[in-house]
């Protein structure tokens, strides 16, 4: 059994437009890894945060389950930490008080100068040092979310739900804070599901990239390793031969999925009738995937 | 130099200010009294009425007692009865003659008590209509009829339960600041953003956490709005349930010096209202300033 493992998970919401209801998507089945990395890309709508909400606790599936570590995950917890796409500090409160009231929570039993110490540690760790007492609206975005990855680090939860993180921030800030990103994960390995629209931050982000087909009755359709060794960097990762393999395959995907009708293609027509997804490995060189990357 | 934004306001508001006392002022001046062309039985007649009174110089000039409620009284008039309800603010003459000091200090009290106790009730009612979508909709019909109620009308159902005119004052001033607070708080607290309990969500925070750490600081600018609106009504309406109860107070000053046809201590009465308002309001704001913050 996987460290995080979503079972045949359905989700239904009711129809907006009056009776009956939607089915967002259907069977999806996850299994990560302890320390793995995991990035699902797919269109808007194809209920990708959804299951991140799922996975955090936040929403309901309409059938199916999660199970962390062995045991049935319902409702949220301090094991399943979210970074929001909107960060969703506090703007009450300041820089250290949102990561403290986090810290507070996790470790109820530490005394004022642990608390403090340790948000201090994290607060350093996002160079954020000197901004202890803002509030999040004198901060940039970039800044913002440097707060919100030092509070959900700090609790040092057994699984980070990145909710398209960088999609509210600038494209150079973005980089930055996506190696910082590394940097931190390769200190703390967690294990991290990550939902998101860009492709290059997918790659240069995971161990392995889900691709969702478009919704109602949302799929996971293809599961790719990203066979790019770490350490990565952005400037590094782009040498390497199956960089842009990986990126065209991604973006084939994506492109053809973005049509309502499935078109002609073949590959596409498998794709969308096989209930397990495809498991797409430029090292192992499948015909299937040589054929897509092209 | 070019007029608008460069000039001081101050020098504005003092050159409107001047204008308009001159302007009352000479409004409601009346010419001295000229004995001219009367006859000796005349000026006796005016004199036994008490129109007139005789000058230490034998002459003969309008009676100030009488002139009080002749007329409008002019800026000075007002300035004399304001010095002199000054000088003996402190004073407590009788049961019904307090200085104006006691009676501003009554009014505050009775306004706070009122204030206080709608606005803790008006907020916790609001809270928990706010977090529950049912129950909100289940009891909004209710407060949409009680809203526009005027807090008077209530007046004399609560003097006739709890029979003290002192208990039903502060009543009114509840009823008045109870239902802004009440609907602004259901409303700031509903709308409050998802994001925020989500987080609250997965710390784990406890109830009274959750409450005190994020839903009252989110929704505290929505309800200092809902205060500030129930703030306003209840200043109106503390003043008619003085006037009408009875109750010391500068809204029962206002009413005592009708009965006494003083009318410049009546528009004394109306300056006290008015600057009692200022002082709380500009308190109420420094209040209102530390819970709010920017999105």
């Amino acid at each position: 059994m996987a460290f995080l493992q979503v079972d045949h998970a359905t989700k239904y919401f009711p129809n907006p437009s009056g009776e009956g209801s939607v089915c967002i998507f259907r069977d999806v089945t996850i299994k990560i890894e302890k320390g793995e990395f995991v990035t699902t890309i797919g269109h808007s709508g194809c209920g990708k945060s959804t299951l991140l909400n799922i996975i955090a606790g936040l929403e309901t599936m309409t059938e199916g389950g999660v199970i962390l570590n062995g045991r049935e995950a319902s409702g949220p917890g301090l094991d399943r930490m979210v970074v929001f796409q909107n960060f969703a500090l506090m703007p009450w409160m300041t820089v250290f008080e949102n990561i403290a009231l986090a810290v507070r929570s996790a470790y109820p039993d530490w005394n004022r100068e642990q608390v403090a110490a340790h948000v201090h540690k994290y607060i350093a760790l996002v160079g954020l040092k000197g901004a202890e007492n803002k509030r999040p609206t004198a901060l940039s975005g970039g800044m913002k979310q440097r707060v919100g990855l030092a509070r959900a680090f700090s609790i040092e939860p057994k699984v980070l739900l990145l909710d398209e993180p960088f999609a509210q921030i600038d494209a150079l800030t973005r980089g930055v804070i996506q190696e910082e990103l590394i940097q931190m994960w390769n200190t703390s390995r967690n294990t991290v599901f990550m939902v998101t629209h860009d492709v290059d931050e997918a790659i240069l982000l995971s161990d392995r990239i889900m691709l969702m087909t478009n919704g109602p009755e949302a799929r996971i359709a293809e599961i790719v390793d990203v066979t790019v060794p770490r350490p990565r960097s952005r400037a590094s990762i782009i040498e390497h031969p199956h960089y842009y393999r990986i990126r065209n395959h991604i973006i084939h995907f994506l492109v053809r999925h973005a049509k309502h009708e499935p078109d002609s293609d073949a590959v596409a027509a498998e794709v969308s009738v096989s209930a397990v997804p495809v498991e797409v490995n430029f090292e192992k060189e499948s015909p299937r995937a040589q054929l897509t990357a092209l | 130099m070019p007029s608008g934004t460069n000039s001081n306001p101050w020098l504005i508001s003092g050159f409107l200010l001047v204008v308009f006392l001159l302007g009352w002022h000479f409004f409601t001046m009346r010419p001295t009294f000229d004995p001219r062309g009367m006859t000796e039985e005349q000026l006796q007649l005016m004199e036994f009425n008490g129109d007139i009174i005789r000058t230490t110089d034998g002459g003969y000039t309008w009676n100030p007692e009488k002139e009080k409620v002749k007329g409008v009284p002019g800026p000075l008039a007002v300035l004399e009865k304001a010095r002199t309800e000054l000088a003996e603010a402190f004073e407590k003459k009788g049961t019904n003659d307090h200085g104006i000091a006691y009676l501003v200090g009554y009014t505050v009290s009775r306004f706070a008590a009122g204030f206080i106790a709608a606005s803790i009730v008006a907020i916790m009612l609001g809270i928990l209509l706010g977090l529950n979508k049912v129950l909100f909709r289940a009891v909004n019909p209710y407060i949409q009829i009680l809203k526009p109620i005027s807090p008077l009308a209530w007046m004399p159902l609560l003097l006739y339960t709890v029979k003290d005119p002192k208990w039903t004052a502060v009543l009114v001033v509840f009823m008045a600041a109870l239902w802004p607070t009440l609907a602004t708080t259901a409303f700031g607290v509903n709308s409050l953003r998802k994001d925020y309990l989500h987080v609250a969500a997965i710390l784990q925070l406890s109830w009274i956490k959750r409450l005190f750490k994020v839903i009252l600081p989110g929704a505290a600018p929505t309800i200092v709005n809902g205060l500030r609106i129930s703030f306003g009504s209840a200043l109106v309406a503390v003043v008619p349930a003085e006037m009408l109860l009875g109750e010391l107070g500068v809204g029962y000053l206002s009413w005592i010096e009708w009965n006494n046809l003083d009318i410049a201590g009546v528009i004394f009465a109306i300056l006290v209202v008015g600057l009692v308002g200022v002082i709380l309001d500009s308190g109420f704001n420094k209040l209102a300033g530390l819970v709010t913050y920017q999105e």
